[in-house]
């Protein structure tokens, strides 16, 4: 297995940009390497991405690997597994990370099949085992309830993971890197999905992931009225709304809002819990954030054993003489 | 595959785990063996995304016929548990139930479905749940779609079959895409997915009475080295529960109102405004 060396990073681009959860790898990745005495190389995989190389290489890359092609402008099971395929099995990294992103869900696994390696999923911590010099993969597993450390012999070592748990660099456009064009040599027929069309719902506003202050209800709101209080709560703080599975499951608000082990993961400065009982698949989406407040009437709920300061009571009476006092301290 | 699909033959992955809503309080490991320890008095269940993929396969079977065939694997499942499918309206239901199969990864489990579905033949489209509700790994359906060769698409909230494919909604995270599909395929379902149906007492009965077919390693052809514990290309060093830190301060006062004020002004105090 020596003729494996190196830590390779499957980079995202979403909006012309790298994505958050890339540079996170980047900074992760760029430990892990450092940690080998090997290189970090990253590779770029889309459609008109190929400027983006300098900016992998700005955030630790030393090599960044560009696929781009018309036939990748969407991401499509078949096509990535196929180019990254060949770039493995070319550049032999030890390691390959991915984010725990829709994309990263679906192409590790795959991958990890197709080159007859295995992948850990949603890792939170990655370290290098200073004996054997394997991959310590930490991943949550029963819902959060747990943590279990992987380590795998065939290589490349294949992980996902979760955003917001690795530090980025900080961006330095002095680094000085290599850019490889890769050819994705693509035959259109060994696609077999087509993306008919992508529908956004994404919610007004900021953007839950992005936010600095997210208020979540649970199951205890009871319904679609009591997230407007809600909302007016982070209008008023300037954040977003998230909500537990429940909530999202009965329509009370859009499924985008859900925080949560299958939602999104979100690492605010506050984060206000509303009736919400705290469940390990819960506090997987949230555990990152500074503060954690939490309202509930039950003194014994698992929230508040997580959160720094909590109210003991029915949600209709404390929040809305707390946006109240929120709303005269703000303005004054 | 030409023309128009009739009956389609659908095969759903059910996973048998420890109950995910237990109070996490009750949640054990017990350090010698490095396994859960499972908690007293709540029995095992389908693992939610499973439902989730039954419920898709019987919309499927609703609108247009089909036979739908339920396979679980583990070892010592439990019939009253792994019966679900049939009680909520599945036609058939395969268990690979022997210790050889227990403690598998993802790889092994995906090897172990994907031999006794080449065993089963005929299939338009395998459906899973998007991950178990234990391990919360998430690879078995893409592991099983790589192994037989098929396409594939993951976290899926409603499938339709139109001119001999599958028009899936799949769930990124703004949305969902529109994802074109050729048969046979392999879905993973989400919760995002109609909610699972209850089981009828006409159901229930109904499984009660069905007897599952019940395969062995060699029935399905696969060396015991490959499957469960035996087969896994990942070793698990160390399994615990995180230390959970700090200690919540709870804000008084004499109504909830005032309460509510009192936690204004101290995120106040400590600048968190």
């Amino acid at each position: 297995m020596s003729e494996y060396k190196g830590v390779m990073v499957y980079g995202e681009v979403t909006n012309g940009k790298l994505s958050a959860i890339t540079t996170e790898l980047l900074g992760c990745g760029r430990k892990l390497s450092d940690d080998l005495g090997q290189e970090l190389c990253a590779v770029l995989v889309g459609s008109g991405i190929s400027g983006l190389a300098q900016e992998a290489i700005a955030f630790g890359a030393d090599k960044v690997y560009v696929i781009d092609d018309p036939l990748l402008k969407d991401y499509q099971t078949d096509s990535n597994v196929l180019v990254i395929e060949k770039l493995v099995k070319q550049v032999m990294p030890q390691i390959l990370i991915l984010g725990q992103t829709s994309i990263g869900r679906d192409l590790a696994p795959r991958l990890a099949f197709r080159l007859e390696t295995a992948a850990s999923m949603d890792c939170v911590e990655l370290a290098i085992d200073p004996d054997s010099k394997l991959l310590l993969q930490t991943r949550p597993v029963y819902g959060g309830n747990a943590r279990a450390i992987f380590t795998c012999e065939s290589y490349p070592q294949i992980a996902t993971v979760r955003a917001k748990t690795m530090a980025p660099l900080a961006r330095d456009a002095s680094r000085k890197g290599e850019v490889i064009t890769i050819e994705a040599g693509l035959d259109p027929s060994v696609i077999r999905t087509k993306v008919v069309e992508k529908v956004s719902e994404e919610v007004a506003g900021i953007k839950l992931e992005e936010a600095g202050v997210v208020v979540t209800g649970g199951r205890g709101i009871g319904g679609a009225e009591g997230f407007k209080q809600l909302e007016e709560l982070a209008k008023l703080l300037k954040g977003a709304i998230g909500a537990t599975r429940p909530p999202c499951d009965n329509g009370w608000v859009p499924d985008g809002a859900q925080v949560g082990l299958t939602g999104k993961i979100v690492a605010p400065d506050l984060y206000i819990a509303v009736a919400l009982s705290g469940s390990s698949q819960h506090m997987s989406g949230c555990s990152g954030s500074k503060n954690i407040i939490a309202i509930n009437k039950d003194p014994e709920a698992n929230i508040m054993k997580v959160a720094r300061f909590g109210i003991v009571g029915d949600w209709k009476k404390v929040l809305p003489a707390f946006t109240e006092k929120v709303k005269e301290l703000l303005g004054g | 595959m030409e023309g128009e699909i009739g009956i389609m033959n659908i095969i759903v992955c059910v996973k048998q785990v420890l109950d995910p809503e237990a109070p996490p309080a009750s949640f054990k490991i017990d350090p010698s063996t490095n396994k859960v320890v499972p908690p007293p008095g709540m029995p095992p269940v389908v693992s939610t995304f499973d439902e989730y993929a039954v419920e898709a396969a019987l919309r499927i079977k609703d609108a247009q016929g089909g036979k739908v065939t339920a396979i679980s694997l583990g070892a010592n499942l439990l019939r009253d548990v792994v019966k679900k499918p049939l009680s909520m309206g599945a036609d058939e239901l395969i268990l690979l139930d022997d210790e050889a199969f227990a403690e598998g990864d993802s790889w092994a489990t995906a090897y172990a479905l994907a031999m006794a579905i080449k065993k089963i033949g005929e299939y338009d489209l395998i459906l899973c749940g998007r991950q178990a509700a234990d391990w919360d790994a998430g690879q078995t359906g893409s592991g099983i779609a790589e192994i037989l060769g098929l396409p594939s698409v993951t976290v899926a909230k409603k499938i339709d079959i139109v001119d001999s494919k599958a028009r899936v909604e799949r769930v990124i995270s703004d949305g969902y895409e529109v994802i074109e599909v050729s048969l046979p395929a392999l879905i993973t379902l989400s919760n995002e997915h109609a909610e699972p149906r209850y089981p009828t007492l006409k159901g229930i009965m109904a499984a009660k009475k069905k007897e599952p077919i019940v395969w062995k390693p060699a029935d399905i052809g696969v060396d015991p080295s490959q499957i469960g514990a035996a087969g896994r290309r990942t070793k698990m060093v160390k399994l615990f529960q995180p230390v959970r830190e700090g200690k919540c301060e709870i804000i008084e006062g004499e109504s909830p109102e005032e309460a509510a004020v009192n936690l204004a002004l101290k995120l106040k105090e400590v600048k968190i405004l």
